[in-house]
């Protein structure tokens, strides 16, 4: 049995056979993971200084200089690290006075730092296959990011106390400003929002279950959506970056919503993070200093939005990005910004951002060719081997060289 | 799904029993069935009148009958796949043969599952056991329904 790293899922029950480094043949993993599997041979990163190839040695060497050097340093990305490299990474940036974020700062960190703070209840995937009657995919479609999350937990599968599946025992609910493949599936229980239209909706509702009538068109709709919930005996809601990026910084009409579930009956939430190990970083670094990003060491322990990378990149010198894209994923006004600080760019495949870094050392990856553990999305601890043989070096190795480096 | 009127529109409607059944709209069962040929409805064939409706028919029947197809009808569009294994979990054969695998949404460890992800996309396997097979069929859609791709069709 494998493990595949391709999504926070973290599948474990993967067979594959591999022919040499290609893979020949594999069994239950999604095209997702088949794509995360082929590849190991497709664009693979090599150590390079300043554009010219370089030995590793000389890659670390250099990126430790870079680092050292800098006054207001940024370590970004840690979501496709194992949890030793995200742990190690936080010690350098304690080492280096620098500021620590990852991709969290701009989408669900919010959420998850309730959930770890215990304001927000949540409970494990396998909770919500063995118990949860009624899953709701908020600005969520986990059909086309998590392709298995439906089949694996969330609505498919047969559980202890859901024998009949998602014939009789359970209920789909989505939310969402389009008609996504996972609104498709949930056919009758997909409510349309106008984007931006969170709050309203999550106000809305939250009138219905307090007895009052609410503002929307389809008021029967939205009373019956009332009374399925009040219910449920174990409701489960799944957010997605629609709802993060809908609601902006403030989900406080959301966790009321959660806050008025709970009341009535008991509702857990559970984010569809994009990273395997987004949650592990959040995790780590919510031991180390009490919040899940945007950490700055430079003075004692400070957090805030400032720390944030769309903020902190206006002032910063010197940025290493480990398995992350953010020149692919962020505004095109920041990636600007990002391109011309010096950069060191840590990650086992080329992408656009080691095409702007100043030096490059890449990784194997993990669950693949290098093993480690790793959290799932509900915050469950994965342990994986490697499953093929490379030359590459672990995550948690490099990092701690460049600490030595430094 | 090609219906049976669609197929008996397409016929000469003359109930001539020249195909050996007492009307066009039995030959039109048999014919969706794979129990009769095109070419046994010698009318249809041989005179120049109903040429038309002999293209037409053709172009009607040629999925059905072209080697895609499965013996239930199912066409699996790998193209259009994400292998997100909905429809190996919700298939109730699937179920009731793999109650450590595919029931609880893990991957399939019995060798009697119908549907299992190979190579990231959706295959069918041991036909023998779908609903859909043999003559005492039942006109099942779990794979159909849970797809969220529409990779999945029964003709």
């Amino acid at each position: 049995m494998a493990f595949c790293t391709g999504c926070s899922l973290l599948c474990d029950d993967i067979e594959v056979d591999f022919d040499g480094a290609k893979v020949k043949r594999t069994m239950n993993l999604c095209r997702k993971g088949r794509a995360h599997y082929d590849s190991l041979r497709v664009d693979r990163l090599a150590p390079a200084v300043d554009g010219s190839a370089a030995s590793i040695d000389e890659a670390i060497s250099k990126a430790g200089e870079l680092l050292a050097g800098a006054e207001k340093l940024l370590l970004f990305g840690w979501g496709n690290s194992t949890l030793a490299a995200q742990q190690a990474g936080i010690g350098l940036a304690k080492k280096l006075g620098s500021v620590i974020d990852d991709p969290s700062s701009y989408s669900q960190g919010l959420i998850t730092e309730k959930i770890l703070a215990g304001d927000l209840p949540s409970c494990t995937f396998d909770d919500v296959r063995n118990f949860a009657d009624v899953s709701i995919f908020w600005g969520d479609d986990p059909s086309s990011s998590h392709p298995r999350h439906l089949s694996r937990f969330s609505y498919f599968p047969r559980g202890e106390k859901r024998q009949r599946g998602y014939e009789e025992d359970r209920e789909a609910i989505v939310i969402d400003v389009r008609k996504s493949p996972t609104a498709q599936i949930a056919a009758d229980g997909f409510f349309k929002i106008p984007p931006g239209g969170d709050a309203e909706f999550a106000e809305a509702l939250m009138a219905t279950l307090g007895g009052k009538i609410p503002k929307v068109e389809d008021k029967k709709r939205m009373l019956n959506l009332g009374t399925k919930l009040r219910k449920a005996k174990f409701g489960v809601i799944f957010t997605g970056l629609g709802l993060a990026h809908s609601m902006g910084g403030d989900l406080d009409a959301f966790f009321s919503l959660v806050g008025k579930l709970n009341e009535l009956s008991r509702f857990s939430v559970i984010p569809t993070l994009g990273d395997y190990n987004t949650r592990g970083f959040n995790q780590n670094l919510f031991d180390e200093t009490g919040s899940v990003n945007s950490v700055s060491f430079a003075d004692g322990v400070a957090h805030g939005p400032e720390f944030g990378i769309a903020k902190y990149l206006d002032s910063c010198d010197a940025v290493m990005v480990v398995g992350a894209d953010p020149v692919a994923a962020l505004p095109a006004p920041l990636t600007k910004l990002l391109s011309g600080i010096p950069m060191v760019a840590v990650n086992s495949h080329r992408t656009l951002t080691t095409d702007a870094a100043k030096v490059t050392i890449p990784i194997g990856v993990a669950g693949l060719e290098v093993g480690g553990s790793a959290l799932r999305t509900d915050g469950v601890k994965v342990d994986f081997d490697a499953v093929v043989k490379s030359d590459y070096l672990p995550d948690v190795e490099v990092i701690e060289r460049i600490m030595e480096a430094v | 799904m090609v219906s049976v009127m669609e197929v008996y529109q397409l016929l000469p409607k003359t109930n001539c029993k020249k195909c050996g059944l007492p009307t066009c709209m039995a030959f039109a069962v048999e014919l969706l069935g794979k129990r009769k040929a095109i070419e046994d409805c010698t009318p249809l064939v041989e005179e120049p009148k109903y040429e038309k409706k002999l293209a037409g028919l053709r172009e009607l029947m040629a999925p059905i009958l072209s080697a895609d197809a499965t013996e239930t009808g199912m066409v699996i569009h790998p193209e259009k796949c994400y292998g997100c294994g909905n429809c190996v979990v919700a298939c109730p054969v699937n179920v009731a043969n793999d109650p450590k695998g595919t029931a609880i949404g893990r991957g399939p460890v019995s060798r009697k599952a119908i549907l299992v992800v190979e190579d990231g996309v959706v295959k069918c396997v041991n036909l023998d056991e779908c609903r859909r097979f043999g003559p005492n069929k039942v006109l099942c859609n779990a794979c159909i329904v849970t797809c969220p791709s529409k990779a999945i069709e029964f003709i």
